[in-house]
């Protein structure tokens, strides 16, 4: 069962399993991304939720809000053709087991939508180094057939980050969209795991 | 000092006439008020009679023109509403705020039906590349559309794109947005009743884009900046809200009428509303709320961006107010519905303005304007064009891929969210744009030409088959008509030639919507298409909406597919006239236009129509600029195969290889589909062109496609 919840309640639904954090325009996005998202009344709820150890998605602007949260280190900036770009990318699955990617295997590329403007991961040289040896990048871009670099990087992030997890491993921030790759008539339907990995895990942890 | 009506944007004879209706002079802010109202862009003056001659009724149609947009039925208990709406003149002055708000404008209008905003298309018209001033505008206008379309959350999933010098200053942007509707749930603008009360809801109005609906019915000054105090400033989250609180309120059942503040704001939506409900209206300044100090004759044609007025009862106020503030919207009574059939405007409880309704909303008299056949000729002259060898065939292909005109667009629509809502199904870069409906399990298709170079050399033969573009790619997909839409780009109808010209571009356009019975549901006029370095050319651009149930998929217009047979349906030749041979391969040679035969569309778009139903083909392309020989090479770039054409049964000059016009076609066929898919096009020309080979497109074998330019194209390099 899935609630929308509004911004300016402060409490989420009893027994709230996963947050999603999705994307859009969060107040217009008129200041830098999420930064208002941020403030909103709603926020307190869901940092709770991630220290109790429960998932949090933040998808797209989420992933930008989740930064200025600071649930997710780093920034979001913008893609270096300074070009919002929507199309379909291809995503290396870095690792299996979180409880987001358990339906995946290590390796796996993916086929899935991105539509940002400011979409390039940034940390300090040092802390992304960190960021790196600590394993914490989930997602790459890499060409279909796998390989990362420079030219499979739609958007200049470094290293291809596509998408982070917290040291907890509870916190999943992504620039890609899972949502929109569910159904092969619209495209693909690599997401469609994710989902299902999140709700086995919840399951799981949960005992229902 | 007496405002000179001139000056407002009057005639003489229209002055005599308003004196006439009034029995006095008008006021101050009458006079403005009657200038921007009366304008071309609000009144349709000069092109009322012309628009008369569309037909607009038909088995889907369910609003025809004259509200909002008009809605064709989709089956189910659910209906289409669409629109397309040019901004123009703001888009050449402000190119990002310009177009961004001409997307706005076209969501609010599609809103006002009671329907919920599902898909953008944009035509754009724009300079050529080697002009900095045009690729200023152009990159402006992208970006603007981009910005309004992704933040509001509402797809842009495809459109139309063209470059010529003749838009260099003046170029077009038309936005066009379809809603779905419950048909039970429509909302119209003509059920106010007296009593009733106006209500504003939205942003604060204040200082922008004052009178701009009279600045886009004049041709462009010299100085474009000047004008820039009449566009207005975009606010896509404030749309979004607006969109969202609005389809609230009507779900509760609180809208008596709505109507979308566009050119001349607070006036012509309730003067419409007033006009159009055969009742008066009485708005009070003091009531709105205002961003800046104004007099009453701007807070009267503010132009500021997402507004809506909603006539409500009184009891309904109480909770139409709560579901606004929750969406943190400002909003306010400005007036009420009475019975005197007068439009005032009061403040400080002083009547400023006091015009019958039907005046302002509605009276403006039929300008005819005289016409007079250019002197020069329309018609080219038929110049015998010579036969082309398999290295000559290859040349003129490749100079036609180089050209703007056909290359992909990929870096146009990659920046636009073509994907929000996750119902895009085909995506823009298509011959077709296409989304489902989860509502009743439908394919709404949509297609959107403008074709000026065949317009310019015949409008009558140019605008019907810019109308045809508009279909054929839908039958090949599979989709069946419902209806169209249409913007009238133009420069000004003063002058006898240009009207001539519009005259038979709108008799080109009524003939195929009759014949094909594709009634036009609803439309826009932008005439004064000019500037001081010349006019544009004759840009008639028609959207038509299809749909497709969902049993059978929709035929793509390019497949990977390992083997097979490629077959040419309809005539081997088309006609060069206005196409992209002539215009690229041998400028300044005539050639003419083709014809326009009503039965043999109607015959291939039933054929079109059951290859998809039987699924006989794999892929079908509907041939369109380039000619046979772009199609082929769009199909082998798009799905990266090759294909090997057979010389014999085809022609080797350039009406066969290049020509366009008419209804024609390519389809890929698997070998076991053959038979089929010949008995779908039993009596009409059909044959076999080639086949599907491992890479290449050959003729003769010789290599027609180099593979520099295959992966360049395919934007693999």
């Amino acid at each position: 069962m899935t609630d929308l919840v509004w911004h300016e309640h402060t409490t989420l639904p009893r027994d709230t399993g996963l947050v999603v954090l999705p994307g859009g325009f969060s107040y217009g996005d008129y200041l830098r991304c999420g930064a208002i998202a941020a403030k909103s009344p709603i926020i307190d709820a869901v940092i709770k939720h991630a220290s109790s150890g429960l998932p949090v998605l933040g998808i797209c602007n989420g992933f930008q809000i989740l930064t200025e949260i600071g649930l997710l280190p780093g920034a979001l900036l913008a893609n270096t053709s300074l070009d919002f770009i929507c199309d379909f990318c291809h995503v290396r699955v870095e690792r299996e087991d979180t409880p987001f990617t358990g339906h995946y295997r290590k390796g796996e590329v993916l086929r899935i939508p991105i539509a940002h403007y400011e979409g390039r991961f940034y940390l300090p040289e040092e802390q992304l180094r960190a960021l790196e040896e600590e394993g914490l990048v989930v997602f790459r871009y890499c060409s279909p057939e796998g390989v990362t670099g420079e030219d499979f990087t739609p958007n200049g992030s470094p290293n291809g980050i596509a998408g982070i997890i917290n040291r907890k491993g509870n916190v999943l921030g992504m620039m890609p969209h899972p949502e929109r790759a569910t159904e092969s008539l619209l495209g693909s339907s690599d997401g469609a795991p994710l989902w299902a990995s999140v709700n086995s895990w919840i399951r799981g942890r949960l005992g229902v | 000092m007496r405002p000179d009506h001139r000056a407002a944007g009057l005639s003489d004879a229209e002055y005599g006439e308003i004196i006439r209706t009034l029995g006095r002079e008008p006021e101050h802010a009458e006079l403005m008020i009657l200038g921007v109202m009366w304008s071309e862009h609000c009144s349709y003056k000069s092109t009322r009679r012309l628009l008369s001659s569309l037909p607009t009724s038909g088995e889907a149609v369910v609003q025809g023109p004259g509200e909002n947009a008009g809605i064709v039925d989709i089956g189910e208990g659910w209906g289409i509403a669409f629109k397309v709406e040019s901004h123009n003149h703001p888009s050449a002055v402000a190119p990002y705020q310009g177009a961004a708000t001409g997307v706005g404008g076209i969501i609010r209008d599609v809103l006002a039906m009671g329907a919920r905003p599902v898909a953008l298309l944009d035509g754009l018209c724009l300079g050529g590349q080697s002009c900095p001033e045009a690729a200023a505008l152009a990159d402006g206008i992208v970006k603007g559309i981009a910005g309004y379309g992704n933040a509001v959350g509402v797809p842009t999933i495809g459109g139309k794109t063209l470059y010529d010098g003749c838009y260099n200053s003046n170029p077009l942007v038309n936005a066009m947005c379809l809603g779905l509707v419950p048909l039970d749930g429509i909302v119209s603008s003509r059920t106010a009743r007296p009593g009733q009360l106006a209500v504003l809801i939205g942003s604060r109005t204040g200082r922008d884009g004052i009178a701009g609906a009279a600045f886009a019915s004049s041709g462009l000054a010299d100085d474009t900046r000047s004008s820039r105090p009449q566009v207005q400033i975009g606010d896509p989250f404030v749309e979004k809200l607006l969109v969202e609180c609005c389809l609230e309120i009507h779900s509760k059942g609180l809208i008596v009428a709505m109507q979308d503040m566009g050119a001349a704001g607070i006036t012509s939506s309730s003067s419409e509303i007033a006009a159009k409900s055969g009742t008066g209206i009485r708005i009070n300044a003091d009531l709105v709320p205002l961003r800046e100090e104004m007099e009453p004759w701007e807070i009267a044609l503010s132009e500021s961006q997402e507004r809506m007025l909603l006539i409500a009862e009184e009891e309904a106020l109480e909770e139409i107010g709560s579901i606004a503030d929750r969406w943190q919207l400002d909003w306010a009574v400005i007036g009420e519905v009475t019975d005197d059939g007068l439009f005032v405007m009061t403040k400080g409880g002083r009547e400023v303005v006091s015009l019958p309704a039907e005046m302002v909303g509605g009276g403006c008299p039929s300008v005819q304007w005289p016409s007079r056949k250019p002197s020069g000729g329309v018609k080219g002259r038929g110049v015998p064009s010579g036969l082309l060898d398999p290295p000559e065939t290859a040349r003129c292909l490749s100079t036609i891929l180089e050209d703007p005109n056909l290359a992909e667009r990929s870096r146009i629509y990659r920046q636009y969210d073509y994907m929000v809502q996750t119902n895009t199904v085909v995506p823009p870069g298509n011959s077709v744009s296409i989304f489902r409906v989860r509502e009743n399990r439908s394919f709404v298709a949509v297609t959107m030409e403008v074709d000026p170079w065949k317009c310019s050399l015949d409008p009558f033969a140019g605008a019907a088959e810019t109308f045809l573009k508009a279909l054929r790619p839908l039958w090949v997909s599979g989709a069946k008509h419902l209806g169209m839409t249409n913007c009238l780009n133009f420069p000004s109808p003063e002058d006898p030639e240009n009207h001539w010209i519009l005259e038979r571009s709108v008799s080109g356009l009524a003939a195929v919507a009759r014949d094909l019975a594709c009634p036009v549901v609803s439309g826009n006029v932008s005439l004064y298409n000019e500037s001081p370095s010349g006019k544009i050319l004759p840009s008639p651009l028609v959207a038509v909406v299809g749909l497709q149930d969902c049993n059978s998929p929709p035929l793509r217009d390019s497949a990977t597919l390992e083997a097979g047979s490629v077959f040419l349906v309809g005539d081997t030749q088309g006609t060069l006239g206005g196409g992209a041979f002539s215009r690229i391969i041998t400028p300044g040679a005539e050639h003419n236009p083709g014809d326009y035969v009503p039965l043999k569309e109607k015959d291939f778009m039933e054929r079109a129509l059951k290859t998809v139903r039987k699924e006989a083909a794999a892929a079908g392309r509907a041939i369109a600029g380039g000619g046979l020989m772009t199609s082929l090479a769009k199909m082998c770039i798009k799905a990266d195969i090759g294909i090997g054409l057979d010389s014999a049964v085809l022609d080797s000059d350039p009406e066969c290889l290049f020509g366009e016009w008419g209804p024609r076609a390519v389809y890929l066929v698997p070998e076991r589909s053959t038979e089929l898919f010949l008995s779908c096009w039993e009596g009409f020309p059909v044959r076999r062109i080639g086949e599907i080979t491992p890479g290449g497109l050959t003729l003769d074998g010789h290599e027609m496609l180099p593979e520099e330019t295959r992966a360049e194209k395919a934007g693999r390099k």
